[in-house]
């Protein structure tokens, strides 16, 4: 790790002065930050601490039945408030899924958002081609092991995906990051906050130098909503494929709208809009439900070993639809 | 540019096993675990794969399990920390170390401590119900000895000996 220097902000105003700073790092939980620093991941030579600066740890109920989470409570105590277990299951699930408990006690909810790709390339201790880590190095994955890679949104620069389950659970619910700058800020939908490899491998998220994320907002409760993880080893690893899914049923329980929103296949979470539109009006356990997830998988677009994940996304998006109704899988 | 006061050099005070420690001019990239290891002598927790995947360097942070190769030291000034040297009470092991002994949950010691450790936090957690629950919940520390049905077993038998000593 390069020499480094660190200050600990006691006011967001502090913290958004230094954080304008190109060369220094913002330090929340540091589940990634300390590992970006060790690889080389970041040039910062200066840590800004914004771990106890007031106020933003804290979980609001909103008017209208939406939750305020402040960017720096843990994501084990996301999971444990009784407002997410009751009204947002699929949050809490998918944080259950994340990591370990001693990580989920560490890593904050507004920067597990920010964490980076796992792409082996990306975060190769010796030097690979990286166009995320060189620019117009290249690509070490298209030409290499490609199969935890893209099936969505992805270009010859960058075949990676986004690796966070929160993240996923959010895009499903419609959340927003609220964010803060010195002079403003602004409210970004959770699928819209990801920046996908054709707009550029330069940056991960439309986060400007200077702007912090300060809370995520939850919408109306979702208590129909699940989330399925699908990974090679039963805990503790990253998702081949997830799913999210976030439902309204009406009372003969035909599905009133559905929100369906993939993990692990892109670098950002994926919402299968044309699959949300077929499966209205019909049961949770219709065929029919498979056959408009399928519809939606057929715009995919994998790359050469990440063709086996198309069944698996069908699965798990079948799952969650299934769990999140009720109905046993 | 900022009025903060960056430095590369930091003083703590931290309460470590029950003792206040004061360490003076660390260097600002120094993590917990370092801090423990290198600067206070306890070396108990280990240093695995200092990357947050293995969990030999597991201990309490104001009563919370966490990774301490992802904590830095800076950060966490004034905080208290458990490690698992400070279990025991004198010659007297704390249930899950006695646990462990009893169940053979532990071969070459290297992942042992943050295990010990994992497990005190699981217990209080309540993450206790069943086999599975454990498994889930002890998932964050890697045993490649592969000890983890005696390590289940001996978080059951410490779990059931905490709830029997909680008057009724």
């Amino acid at each position: 790790m390069i020499p480094l220097t660190y200050a600990r902000a006691t006011t967001l105003d502090e913290a958004l002065d230094a954080a304008h700073d190109p060369g220094t790092a913002v330090l929340a939980g540091g589940t990634e930050l300390l590992n970006w620093l060790r690889l080389g991941i970041t040039d910062a030579d200066r840590v800004v601490d914004i771990s106890r600066v007031p106020g933003l740890d804290r979980i609001e109920p909103l008017p209208g039945g939406g939750l305020r989470i402040g960017t720096l409570v843990r994501l084990n105590d996301v999971a444990a408030h009784p407002s997410v277990a009751r009204d947002w299951p699929v949050l809490r699930m998918a944080i259950h899924k994340s990591a370990s408990a001693q990580l989920r006690n560490l890593a904050t909810i507004g920067a597990n958002l920010l964490q980076k790709t796992r792409c082996a390339y990306f975060r190769s201790e010796e030097p690979v081609p990286c166009n995320r880590r060189v620019p117009g190095s290249g690509c070490a994955a298209r030409e290499g092991h490609d199969d935890r890679h893209a099936l969505f949104g992805w270009t010859d620069d960058c075949i990676a995906t986004q690796p966070s389950d929160p993240a996923v659970a959010l895009a499903a619910l419609d959340a927003h990051v609220v964010t803060r700058t010195a002079t403003g800020g602004r409210r970004i939908a959770v699928t819209e906050f990801h920046v996908l490899p054709a707009d550029g491998v330069d940056r991960d998220t439309v986060l400007e130098p200077g702007e912090l994320v300060e809370a995520i907002e939850l919408d109306a409760p979702a208590p129909c909503s699940a989330y399925v993880k699908v990974r090679e080893r039963e805990s503790y690893e990253y998702a081949i494929v997830s799913a999210a899914v976030a439902l309204r049923l009406r009372d003969d329980g035909v599905i009133d709208s559905a929100r369906i929103a993939l993990g692990s296949v892109a670098m950002r979470p994926w919402r299968l809009a044309e699959a949300e539109r077929r499966v209205v009006g019909l049961a949770p356990d219709d065929d029919a439900v498979t056959s408009a997830i399928e519809a939606a998988l057929a715009q995919a677009r994998p790359v050469a070993g990440s063709a086996y994940k198309l069944a698996i996304a069908r699965g798990a998006a079948r799952r969650a639809l299934m769990t999140a109704a009720g109905v046993r899988p | 540019m900022s009025d903060l006061k960056f430095t590369d050099r930091i003083d703590l005070r931290l309460r470590i096993n029950d003792i206040d420690t004061h360490l003076e001019a660390i260097d600002a990239r120094t993590s917990l675990l370092d801090l423990l290891r290198e600067h206070v002598g306890l070396t108990g927790a280990k240093k695995g794969c200092n990357h947050g995947e293995c969990g030999a360097c597991t201990v309490l942070l104001d009563g919370r399990r966490v990774n301490g190769c992802l904590v830095l030291a800076a950060a966490v000034d004034g905080r208290e920390v458990v490690t698992v040297e400070g279990l025991s009470d004198g010659e007297q092991l704390h249930p899950v170390q006695r646990a462990f002994i009893d169940c053979d949950a532990f071969q070459c010691g290297f992942c042992t401590p943050g295990q010990v450790i994992s497990a005190v936090a699981c217990i209080a957690e309540g993450h206790t119900t069943d086999e599975h629950e454990i498994r889930e919940w002890m998932s964050g520390n890697i045993c490649r000895c592969s000890s983890y049905p005696q390590i289940v077993e001996a978080v059951q038998a410490a779990a059931a000996s905490e709830n029997e000593r909680i008057p009724s």
